[in-house]
């Protein structure tokens, strides 16, 4: 039987803030598999959410469990199932990849022998067993990432916590870590942070939006589509007449794009008017970043499209 | 279960010096030179009449070193490279996680504690029990500087705040107290100042324990009394001030 993850009423209010809530009596229950993808703004709460999970900052008030253990009493036992790669982790720079898993893995009460050995087995997992004895200071901003999503997965944690794992990444390199975090979430229950919408899209099982401290819609890309009234997006550059008079939600953005939310036979019928009149226009399913932006704030998506 | 702690105790070792020193080996040189160039100075300027007050002196600074060591060490692992967030959501406990950075200060500063124990040697003759009085002061120190290393590196957070307050432990317990040499070299009235400091108790009962200085029997407990009390302090200020979990 799956576990789940479960929080009830959790809130964070920082002592140093004034007391604004960081978290805002958060309700979660999910299974604790695949991937749980948390979004976000910077600020939403994402990395305090992942903190208090992961055993490492103290809720202020309310309940989390995760696979029946108590996030606050039972943090020993948890501590035993989960492994975390922090926001702005990086590996030790007078450290080499396999030194770095190692000492990790010893810190979990592994012995030498056993750890060096699941080090270079998640070395070679992840593809770079080639410079496992280079210092971490000559190594590429996505190898250095590469060596702590290793480092996680070298471990017998079954609950992984990567926060922000691909940020800073150029494009290649995200999507290159990406097949690895698809991997991990098939072996392992892993919440993972983002602000890309798109990577969210792309590996999460399950996502979770968080915005000021609140979470404002849970579920499959496919529930969190439905939140959204228009299922279809239409995207042109420049104002047409065609879309102004059209069923929908109409956005305009300062750059001059315009985006209509509507039904799906209505952008079919809008798509062979728009055809015939030979403007170039773009044609989709909504996306999880029109669900973000409509959900979010409508009005902050008038501003920025 | 044994082995387990030990492996844990091992981790932080092998991190903060055993592989430090290994990948970097002009680290070496530096945790040599550190301990003993006020020796060498205090030898120079005391044309030699003060050699064996300055290596006992060495000794307690190099204890004391690596509280302001691991306070800076801790620091930069978890403001910098998030090392203790890793480490606070996995099985390992606190207390060995703290065991094992202490100890690697202790690994990292062996190459200054071979020379001193050669110099040592040389020219400090102790007998067994004197220098088992001797390693209990060495030990009291390593205990308070770690105690305090380890609360200012919870509680900072980050590099500047880090670096502040290893300037300010160095200054108040290594620079301005007489440990390598007497305090009887400090004119009376500010002699009170450096009783402020544990180190100088600890000098003193050091250089009395070698013969360099003379004590009274009342003055020796009394030095005990206050270093075990400070050492009773902070461990007690450790264990309610320390954050390993974040609240």
């Amino acid at each position: 039987m799956i576990g789940s993850l479960i929080t009830e009423n959790l809130t964070k209010v920082y002592s140093d803030h004034s007391g604004k809530k960081a978290l805002d009596t958060i309700n979660i229950t999910i299974p604790i598999k695949g991937i749980f993808a948390l979004i976000g703004r910077n600020g939403a709460g994402k990395t305090t959410l992942v903190r208090i999970l992961a055993t490492q900052l103290m809720p202020t008030s309310g309940f989390a469990s995760v696979d029946g253990l108590d996030i606050v009493k039972d943090a020993k036992y948890l501590r035993n199932r989960i492994a975390c790669v922090p926001q702005e982790a990086r590996p030790i720079a007078w450290m080499t990849p396999k030194q770095t898993i190692l000492s990790y893995l010893m810190w979990r009460g592994y012995g030498y022998g056993e750890a060096k050995v699941r080090a270079q087995e998640a070395l070679a997992r992840v593809g770079i067993d080639q410079v496992q004895d280079k210092l971490n200071r000559t190594l590429s901003g996505g190898t250095k990432r590469k060596v702590l999503v290793a480092t996680a997965l070298a471990s017998e944690a079954d609950i992984i916590f990567l926060d922000e794992p691909t940020t800073g990444l150029d494009p290649v390199s995200r999507r290159d870590l990406w097949n690895y975090l698809l991997a991990l979430g098939k072996e392992r229950f892993t919440i993972l942070t983002t602000h890309y919408l798109e990577e969210a899209e792309q590996l999460a099982t399950l996502i979770g939006i968080l915005d000021r401290g609140k979470l404002i819609g849970i579920g499959s890309l496919e529930e969190l589509r439905k939140m959204v009234r228009y299922q279809y997006s239409i995207r042109m550059q420049g104002d047409s007449d065609v879309l102004s008079s059209a069923v929908g939600e109409i956005a305009r953005g300062r750059d001059g794009s315009v985006q209509l939310l509507t039904t799906e036979d209505e952008a079919i019928r809008l798509s062979h008017k728009l055809l015939e009149l030979g403007s170039r226009f773009s044609m989709s399913p909504v996306t999880l970043d029109d669900v973000f932006f409509h959900v979010v704030n409508k009005e902050e998506m008038l501003q920025t499209i | 279960m044994t082995s387990r702690w030990i492996n844990q105790v091992m981790a932080g070792i092998l991190v903060n010096s055993v592989y430090e020193m290994k990948n970097y080996p002009i680290v070496l040189l530096n945790t040599v030179l550190s301990p003993l160039s006020f020796l060498i100075l205090i030898v120079f300027v005391s044309r030699g009449s003060l050699l064996g007050v300055a290596i006992l002196g060495g000794f307690i600074m190099s204890m004391f070193s690596n509280g302001i060591a691991l306070q800076s060490d801790l620091s930069h692992l978890k403001n910098d490279f998030k090392l203790q967030d890793m480490v606070v959501s996995s099985p390992a406990p606190a207390v060995l996680y703290v065991t094992g950075m202490a100890l690697s200060e202790l690994i990292y500063s062996s190459p200054a504690l071979l020379v001193l124990a050669v110099l040592g040697g040389l020219f400090v003759h102790l007998g067994v029990l004197r220098l088992l009085v001797f390693l209990s002061v060495l030990i009291i120190m390593f205990i308070i500087s770690i105690t305090i290393g380890f609360t200012l590196a919870t509680i900072s957070s980050d590099i500047v705040q880090s670096f502040a307050f290893s300037r300010l432990i160095s200054t108040l317990f290594s620079t301005l107290p007489p440990v390598y040499y007497p305090i009887t070299y400090i004119p009376e009235p500010y002699r009170i100042i450096a009783y402020l400091s544990p180190t100088t108790y600890a000098a003193q009962l050091a250089q009395s324990v070698a013969g360099y200085l003379t004590i009274t029997n009342l003055t020796a407990e009394l030095d005990w009394s206050i270093l075990i009390t400070v050492t009773v302090v902070l461990l007690i200020i450790a264990t309610r001030k320390v954050r390993w979990r974040e609240v």
